[in-house]
């Protein structure tokens, strides 16, 4: 067991509780926007994708990166926008005492 | 300093994504949180590129443009109605994405040609841990996996391919043999990180592949909710191995975060279906566009066809109305018919309410968006358990192409294969309104008890249609 390993799953397990205690909150109503929320954050193997497509080791490794960079962009480009254009939609209705006039 | 600077960026924007999704809890602050997210992958990609392992910028550029031109194109023009098609899409790029990382990242340390073509010297670091190398081979494994089963789970939605489950002999052998020769190989490699053929590797990206089109090809339609949260949560677990690899604990946090979203709504779908994942993967059943089963050997039982004009006239008749939608609102595209008729309603000074299922559609909340898109304010919007016990105090329910989830022998029928699936007490209201294309049995090929009932009226046609002029009905009929 390598030091390495026992440090990544301290950080699994911390983030996983905190996942699961932070998702568990999400109403049923926005579970559309969580999910496609998430996919937006996901889109963080960006990270490794940048670094792969960057380092500039030799042709196979660039164009794995620039495919990998650019399947990640879109998921987090259009996943954020998604979401927001999303949650623009969830309004309120008029309060009771206006609806029952109606 | 540099690289310190580098992870406390990292340290900022995993803070901001925990934020972004807590601002979910409620959708008046869902849109900052939204904001805070972008915040925070901004910060990681800036963070990210001055780091000193990238020297050449050409390929990132020309994808990262790329990418948000085809992510702003999608998300700008792309209609409520086909969301889970385009989250199924997103998964597929999300497992793509990490399954490249991985292969560049072996290509990088061990050479991924080496097998056929002798790697010139220097060019393969030839430094791989035991824990790297594990990291590796999960990662490229459930990345390869999510990648073909989102893409299946994606014809699956659009109908390019057959929505019924598809099932033969000897699958789930199949399936079972191919996963463990995978561990098997994947063992081998991580026992023999240096000495490892790469063609090993080769075979874990092959067989992901392949075991994410078998997984999912026998799966039906109407689990797509279970399917689609199945493959979020192994997009990010995907992402989390590439944290492993790499040592980014940032990638090992987001993974994590969507890794246990997605864990977490498979959960709740299949709770809400009362079945077990393993009976989703594993246990297909039912046919797709069921015929009217006839009830063995017995006639045809009879049920009272309604007319729209009979509709009508219950629905102004009724002081309150529950409206149940299903994945037959979304396929008519009938929800903006829907906001007009219970404006009508609501005008006549009906209560109008929404009776959510879980399950109702073909992702988690897909019917709360669509009806939130159609201008339906959400707090007339309701789950399961807070609306179930008003269905007895309730004048009338209209039920637009939803069929399992307002079926009663759920309760009560025990040979019924979705016994014990909580579904809505419609039948305890005064009169049930079923608006449905034909008389056909749902996706699950289970008959429906509900459609007989004397309370019971049946609209039979495009749900849209009817709505359309149902709201002219309740337009022209007179006022109170």
């Amino acid at each position: 067991m390598s030091e390495d390993l026992v440090f990544g799953l301290y950080i699994f397990a911390l983030a996983t509780f905190v996942g699961y205690q932070v998702i568990s909150r999400v109403p049923p109503l926005l579970h559309t926007p969580l999910m496609s929320g998430t996919n937006a954050i996901s889109g963080i193997s960006l990270v490794g994708s940048l670094v792969a497509a960057g380092a500039h080791h030799d042709l196979v490794s660039s164009i794995l990166g620039f495919v990998a960079v650019t399947a990640a962009t879109i998921n987090v480009v259009g996943g954020f926008m998604i979401t927001d254009r999303m949650l623009r939609m969830f309004k309120k209705g008029p309060s009771p005492s206006a609806k029952a006039k109606g | 300093m540099q690289a310190t600077l580098i992870s406390l960026a990292y340290l900022v924007s995993s803070v901001l994504f925990i934020l972004c999704l807590r601002g979910l809890s409620s959708p008046e602050q869902g849109r900052r949180g939204i904001f805070l997210g972008e915040i925070g992958m901004l910060i990681a990609v800036l963070a990210t590129l001055v780091k000193a392992e990238i020297i050449s910028y050409e390929w990132i550029v020309a994808g990262l443009l790329l990418g948000s031109l085809i992510g702003t194109s999608i998300s700008l023009k792309i209609p409520m109605t086909k969301m889970p098609e385009r989250i199924a899409f997103s998964h597929a790029f999300g497992g793509l994405a990490t399954a490249l990382v991985g292969v560049t990242e072996y290509h990088k340390l061990r050479g991924l040609f080496s097998a056929f073509v002798p790697p010139p010297p220097g060019a393969v670091e030839h430094e791989i841990s035991r824990l790297t190398m594990g990291a590796l081979g999960f990662e490229v494994f459930l990345g390869s996996l999510t990648f073909t089963g989102s893409i299946m789970a994606f014809g699956k939605l659009q109908g390019v391919i057959s929505g019924a489950p598809v099932t033969w002999k000897g699958q789930n052998a199949m399936n079972i043999g191919a996963f463990f020769a995978t561990i098997a190989l994947l063992s081998y490699q991580i026992a023999f990180p240096h000495d490892a053929p790469t063609w090993m590797f080769m075979f874990m990206c092959a067989s992901g592949l392949l075991l994410g089109v078998l997984a999912v090809l026998p799966i039906g339609g109407a689990d797509m909710p279970v399917v689609i949260s199945l493959l979020n949560s192994y997009a990010g677990l995907a992402a989390c191995a590439t944290g492993f690899a790499l040592k980014s604990n940032i990638l090992i946090i987001s993974g994590a975060l969507d890794g246990s979203s997605g864990f977490l709504l498979s959960m709740m779908m299949s709770k809400a279906m009362n079945r077990s994942f393993a009976n989703v993967v594993f246990g297909a059943f039912g046919t797709a566009e069921g015929t009217a089963a006839p009830s063995a050997g017995g006639p045809a039982k009879a049920f009272n066809e309604a007319t729209v004009e009979d509709a009508g006239a219950v629905l102004m008749a009724s002081q309150t109305v529950i409206v149940v939608p299903g994945y037959g609102m979304a396929v008519s595209q009938a929800q903006h018919a829907v906001r007009d008729l219970a404006a009508a309603l609501e005008k006549r000074g009906t209560e109008v309410k929404y009776a959510i299922h879980p399950v109702a559609g073909r992702m988690p909340g897909h019917m709360n968006v669509l009806l939130a898109e159609a201008n339906v304010p959400y707090d007339s919007l309701f789950d399961l358990d807070m609306i179930n016990d008003d269905f007895s105090r309730t004048d009338a329910v209209l039920v637009v192409g939803a069929n399992d989830v307002v079926n009663p022998g759920a309760k009560t029928d025990t040979s019924s294969p979705i016994y014990g699936m909580p579904v809505f007490n419609v039948e305890q209201a005064r009169s049930v309104i079923v608006l449905k294309r034909s008389m056909n049995t749902g996706f699950s090929g289970v008959e429906n008890e509900l459609f007989f009932l004397s309370n019971t009226m049946m609209v039979l046609g495009d749900a849209k249609k009817t709505i359309l002029s149902l709201v002219n009905e309740v337009k022209g009929g007179g006022g109170h």
